[in-house]
């Protein structure tokens, strides 16, 4: 770690992820000249940044790749073969949608789970951060730590007493139960961001329009929501990535019937586990739809992220 | 009832899908409306209105099974009876629970550190430059795929064949061994260096969030202090050391605590790339093999509760730095 260039005065470019307008001493483009120089005087950094991002693609590249290659061909050479010698397929789809694995169903069970356990949080969420933030009301600040605090229960506390009781109401394995304990885990943190988006709202707003005798609809619909627009979404992306890439809540709570693409896809790699072809292919039907949101969503995530970890 | 519990067809279930969303926002609108105005109402209904469905959740869902579950620790493997301390004596003491406490702490100690040092210095060297964004994005990706699929990723990565004239190396790692003159390894079966070998996937995933945290706060160090520090002759190292550092000291802390957290319920990557086997297992694996396959309830209780417990510290200690730095300020 000999190389490290020195930290520049000032932003060139400025991060769409950052709110933060600065205004520098220098021009736009005395800015960019010694930023230039700065990075190209140090080979060594742009060394060791270039072998970071390879290091960190080249894994995703070659699943990618393989999952396009005939599954003969996969058993017989690796992937970086077929820079000499390219023969793709679509046979792998084919087998791993529709075939024994029928990852198509599994799919339709991935977004039926996640959607919903996505606006149930957020909704219940939004009235008790909209109560935490602006009615006041006795023991309220005690009862918003509580919540918060509930942040770092570990959700494998929780898991066998909530399938019992389940169990026990006799809908266990049902899509409800997979809902209900997303929307459970999701609430503390769900309620502690939105409330801090909330307050950051000038009190002045909402006292105005109290004057004007707006009662809670009006308030919550015309003052806050359009404001809260940003922070719902940046919640909302955080939530489907999380509900849609979970394990353990699926495994635990779902049934054959209704087990997302996670718990199907790992039981795939723990009975098929040398069946490449059918593997690379599940992988990548699985992550496709979380990483085209998070491409088409990456500023309110990357906002989310800030929030929720840099506020405290 | 049967398309309520039971939807079979794909329209069904998505049907039903739209069916549940629609029924929470119209309950949860219904509420809202039910209380409209102020004057009227008393604030002690507005308050159960709007606090009572999440606070409902949240304590029938969270507090209340998580004490049903201390209970159980100490009872034995049906819950029938208590057996005192029994399950953390055997959580702590027998050969096959140290690996996987050892483990847990390898892993704790390990991702944290090494993705917050790669992070950082990742953050450091992108920063400003022309290529930025795709550069941030190219680290990122891992962290919006699920884990199940960076494990089959990685595992692809460490595949082993035979080391045999006529068979190929399939996977990329043990193909560079190859081509270096080093027989092949079969990575996630050879102890004790296959703990280090899934620690990676989880370092893979967690260094684009340490770096995207720390390069918002790397921009947001004031000018004038990096100007200050350039005047009186700080560059490289020297500049990376005494002021992107300390003045970053916040960040770093959360990131730290917060990849620490998420590390110690690691459980997906364990789960699929060895199953727990070969010495690889750590608390969260070893609570759902407990839990769900051994049938031993009380044992999988107790392993969630030394979960719960060993997140505390690292609570405590984010919360005291917080403190700290607020005072400074």
């Amino acid at each position: 770690m000999t190389a490290v260039p020195p930290t520049l005065p000032a932003p060139v470019d400025r991060d769409a992820s950052l709110d933060i307008q600065r205004v520098g001493k220098l021009s736009r483009a005395e800015r960019r000249a010694i930023a230039v120089k700065g990075k190209l005087s140090s080979p060594w950094a742009s060394g060791l940044a270039i072998l970071i991002a390879i290091l960190w693609t080249v894994p995703s590249v070659g699943l990618l790749v393989t999952s396009f290659r005939p599954a003969l061909d996969i058993r017989r050479s690796g992937w970086w073969t077929t820079l000499s010698d390219p023969q793709f397929t679509l046979e792998n789809y084919d087998e791993v949608l529709f075939g024994s694995a029928n990852l198509a169903s599994f799919f339709v069970n991935s977004i039926v789970i996640t959607l919903p356990a996505v606006v149930i949080p957020i909704s219940i969420a939004l009235l008790a951060a909209y109560a935490f933030a602006w009615i006041d009301f006795k023991g309220r600040s005690l009862l918003f730590v509580a919540v918060f605090a509930l942040q770092i229960v570990p959700i494998q506390i929780t898991l066998i007493p909530l399938l019992a009781a389940y169990v026990d109401a006799d809908i266990n394995g049902t899509f409800w139960t997979v809902w209900l304990s997303h929307s459970i885990f999701a609430l503390p943190l769900a309620i502690f961001l939105l409330h801090n988006f909330m307050k950051e709202i000038p009190a002045s707003l909402i006292e105005a329009a109290r004057m004007d005798g707006a009662g809670h609809v009006k308030i919550f619909f015309q003052v806050l929501m359009p404001l809260l627009v940003p922070a719902i979404a940046s919640f909302a992306i955080f939530q489907f990535l999380w509900v849609w890439n979970d394990l353990l809540v699926g495994l635990t709570f779902a049934d054959q019937d209704s087990r997302p693409l996670t718990v199907a896809v790992a039981d795939l790699a723990g009975t098929r586990g040398n069946a490449w072809h059918l593997l690379t292919a599940g992988a990548f039907v699985s992550i496709v739809v979380p990483l085209i949101v998070f491409l088409a969503l990456q500023r309110y995530f990357v906002r989310g992220l800030l929030a929720g970890s840099v506020k405290g | 009832m049967d398309f309520f519990t039971n939807p079979e067809t794909t329209a069904e279930k998505l049907g039903l899908m739209v069916f549940a969303m629609l029924l929470f926002v119209a309950v949860m609108g219904g509420l809202l409306f039910a209380v409209d105005k102020p004057k009227r109402v008393p604030r002690w209904v507005v308050v159960l209105c709007f606090l009572g469905p999440a606070v409902l959740l949240v304590a029938g869902g969270l507090v209340y099974p998580g004490v049903l579950t201390i209970i159980s620790s100490f009872k034995n493997r049906t819950g029938a009876e208590f057996v005192g301390l029994d399950n953390y004596v055997t959580a702590f003491t027998t050969g096959q629970f140290q690996i996987v406490l050892r483990n847990t702490a390898i892993w704790v100690i390990l991702v944290p550190i090494v993705s917050t040092f790669i992070g950082l210095v990742y953050a450091v060297l992108v920063d400003r430059t022309r290529f930025e964004k795709v550069a941030k994005a190219l680290v990122f990706l891992p962290m919006a795929i699920s884990m199940v699929g960076a494990s089959i990723i990685w595992k692809f990565v460490y595949e082993y064949r035979p080391d045999q004239p006529g068979i190929q190396q399939t996977g990329l790692l043990n193909q560079l061994l190859v081509w270096i003159g080093i027989p092949p390894q079969q990575f996630l079966i050879n102890q004790p260096t296959n703990t280090l070998f899934l620690i990676v996937v989880m370092i893979w995933i967690q260094t684009g969030f340490a770096m995207t945290i720390l390069s918002a706060a790397i921009k947001a160090i004031p000018d004038d202090i990096v100007e200050a520090a350039r005047l009186d002759g700080l560059h490289g190292i020297g500049m990376f050391r005494h002021i992107t550092v300390p003045s970053i000291r916040p960040a770093l802390v959360v990131v730290v605590t917060t990849i620490a957290m998420g590390t110690l319920k690691v459980f997906d990557i364990v789960r699929t790339m060895t199953g727990g086997q070969f010495g690889t297992s750590v608390v969260a694996n070893e609570f759902y093999t407990q839990s769900f396959r051994q049938a031993n309830e009380g044992l999988g209780a107790a392993l969630a509760v030394i979960l719960f417990v060993l997140v505390i510290p690292i609570v405590v200690y984010n919360v005291r730095q917080l403190r700290l730095s607020e005072e400074v300020r």
